[in-house]
């Protein structure tokens, strides 16, 4: 496999002002030394909780935003520091949906501007080209060609989604940083879009990076998934083996806190005490073991926590009070 | 107990609608439940499928002048909700049935400390010294386990986290100890792990104080995890009501099955295609006045069954259905 997309240390800071004189007071590390990789046709899910950073890494990821530190390659090339105009053809072949269709979308554009516009500024085609394009694109998520006509406030959350999946796609892009999805969706429509994104991956060969908090809906489409909490990533590996065998006390308690559908099952939940902390002066060494009042918390301030192999493809964060592995 | 000792709200052909600039709409259409003392209902359905207008309809909160409940009784405790003056609801509402919103935020006063809008619920419902009410409403924050109480009454909302809002959300509809509290949505803005802190405090405050529970929700694994019984809403209408366990092992109509089986799975096989149920929710100028789930079936549907209202009936004891003929098979 060939990565398409490679993260080394990421780490995307915002000052954090106060004082009379707006004096930077700290940092909010939104983002603290992520790496990851995305690897061709392949779906990495990234879960965490609100306030994790999993969507400002996908902003920095996409170069919306500047990342403080790191670097950034992909297909190779270091886009970390590219210039507006330099980034304009890594942005053909990575694109963005956002979770809430309705205000990603223009309401002032009709369906066929908003699907067309990414082939305008990039300068695609004659004008009847571009035509061809947007109904084939709207044909390909499943919406009639005369959507293109209509505005999107006439259309169903699930079918917003579709608009903004057909804009996305319309550059053919390799890489789409899926930003939840479908998490504004109905139940019965969120599994129509998950489809639809699955049957794409297979036709186009397209990766995602797919963010979400729900972690079923995740484990249902990824290859691999990522576990996120504070800014770091404390746990990676193959989807089913994440599930089958967590070995971080974080993904245990977030895989535990899921509701089943099945009111048969009695199962023993580990309820976790307390909320996300702020990412705004985060506690030092192991977050999670920092919020949960752990013994052994202190021997993991001044560790190197960067995530180690502990069987081939599973990756978890060692520190002495989350992992039994260290 | 007899039956009826043991029945706190029965709800017959509730019906409420708005009047909109494209005329009135019906979106709660002659709902029938009922919820026993101490137990847990569970109102599941999409968005626009009715659930929380039902609730606001019952405890007469539809925002007005719009909205109006058309027909229908709504017997609590004795006493026909829809019938009593404005005064004896006012006293109902805050003491007997309390209800908690999705959001908190909105539902909390930003301007008013905690403690202050905690006390005034407590004075609106008990005669007591202002010091008495700030000691119930500590010690209630305590019940809901609100780390320091002391010092969060007198903070303002916007200073707690959506987790500890919830719980104050909570604290202010548990504190005059109500028979009945209706949670619609309590935990759809909360992340997971804080989603199951107050689904237990709730389940526990519940064992303690013996109320019943109305949790309206769209997540089946909620309903699983927390409630007795279940009611399934679609396009305004109830189409199943029965016990939770019965439901999941044995769902009748065809939108409860389309729902159950479109729910990602953790114990699914990855990538597969996921069940769906095709199409959209009509908007309800769209509704068909018959089946309203025959847009979406995948049996194609007779004029009749589109035209005429299936009957509501209990096909086996305690499991109620809408028997559309192709929508249940009889």
């Amino acid at each position: 496999m060939k990565p398409l997309l490679k993260i080394e240390d990421l780490k995307m800071h915002f000052p954090v002002k106060g004082g009379v004189f707006l004096r930077a007071m700290g940092a909010c590390k939104a983002v603290d030394g992520v790496s990851l990789t995305v690897n061709e046709g392949e779906t990495v899910g990234l879960v965490g909780e609100s306030g994790c950073g999993k969507s400002t890494l996908a902003k920095a990821t996409a170069r919306l935003l500047d990342p403080t530190a790191g670097r950034i390659e992909f297909e190779g090339t270091d886009i970390t520091h590219l210039r507006r105009r330099e980034l304009n053809p890594v942005r053909r072949e990575m694109q963005m949906i956002f979770q809430d269709p309705a205000e990603s979308l223009n309401p002032r554009h009709s369906v066929r501007d908003i699907v067309e516009e990414p082939l305008v500024i990039q300068k695609r085609g004659s004008r009847a080209e571009r035509g061809k394009r947007v109904a084939e694109l709207l044909e390909k998520v499943g919406l009639s060609e005369s959507a293109g006509n209509r505005y999107p406030f006439e259309f169903s959350g699930g079918q917003r989604q579709r608009i903004g999946i057909a804009r996305a796609l319309a550059l053919n892009p390799k890489l789409i940083l899926c930003d939840e999805p479908v998490s504004a969706l109905d139940v019965s429509v969120q599994s129509q879009v998950l489809n639809l994104l699955m049957e794409l991956q297979e036709d186009f060969g397209l990766a995602y990076l797919f963010i979400a908090h729900d972690l079923a809906v995740v484990k249902h489409v990824s290859d691999r998934v990522a576990i996120m909490y504070l800014g770091k990533i404390v746990e990676l590996a193959g989807a089913d083996e994440i599930y089958e065998n967590p070995k971080h006390a974080y993904t245990k308690a977030l895989i535990s806190a899921i509701p089943v559908a099945d009111p048969s099952l009695d199962r023993d939940r580990r309820l976790l005490e307390g909320d996300v902390p702020s990412p705004i002066d985060p506690p030092q060494g192991c977050a999670f073991g920092h919020r949960m009042g752990h013994p052994k918390w202190e021997a993991s301030v001044g560790m190197d926590l960067a995530l180690r192999e502990v069987s081939p493809g599973h990756w978890v964060q060692p520190c002495p009070c989350c992992t039994d592995e260290s | 107990m007899s039956e009826d000792s043991r029945q706190l709200l029965e709800v017959t052909d509730l019906s409420s609608s708005f009047d909109t600039e494209a005329g009135e709409l019906v979106a709660v259409d002659d709902v029938d439940f009922k919820v026993d003392r101490g137990r847990t209902l569970g109102i599941v359905g999409e968005s626009g499928c009715g659930k929380s207008v039902s609730a606001l309809s019952l405890i007469r909160l539809l925002p007005q002048p719009m909205g109006k409940v058309r027909s229908g009784e709504v017997w609590f405790d004795g006493r026909d909700l829809q019938k009593v003056d404005r005064d004896e609801m006012h006293e109902i509402r805050g003491n007997d049935i309390s209800m908690i919103f999705q959001e908190p935020m909105t539902a909390l006063n930003p301007v008013h400390t905690i403690g202050r809008q905690l006390t005034e619920a407590i004075h609106l419902h008990q005669d007591v010294s202002p010091e008495e009410a700030l000691e119930q409403a500590i010690e209630m924050l305590k019940r809901v386990r609100i780390p320091a109480p002391e010092i969060r009454v007198g903070e303002y909302p916007h200073q707690l986290s959506g987790g500890m809002r919830q719980r104050v959300m909570i604290a202010m509809a548990l504190i005059n100890r109500p028979k009945l509290l209706i949670a619609d949505e309590p935990t759809t803005a909360l992340d997971v792990t804080v989603q199951a802190q107050i689904l237990a405090l709730i389940d526990e405050l519940q064992q303690e104080m013996g109320m019943a529970v109305i949790l309206i929700t769209h997540d089946l694994g909620v309903i699983a995890e927390n409630c007795d019984d279940v009611v399934v809403m679609y396009g305004g209408r109830v189409v199943e009501w029965t016990s939770t366990r019965e439901l999941f092992a044995n769902p009748l109509h065809a939108y409860t099955k389309g729902l159950l089986r479109s729910i990602p799975r953790l114990d699914r096989e990855r990538k597969t295609k996921l069940p769906t149920i095709p199409g959209n929710v009509p908007s309800l100028q769209e509704m068909p006045s018959g089946c309203r789930f025959s847009t979406r079936s995948e049996v194609e549907h007779d004029d009749e069954s589109i035209r005429t209202r299936p009957d509501f009936k209990e096909v086996s004891p305690g499991h109620w259905v809408e028997t559309c003929p192709y929508c249940y098979e009889g």
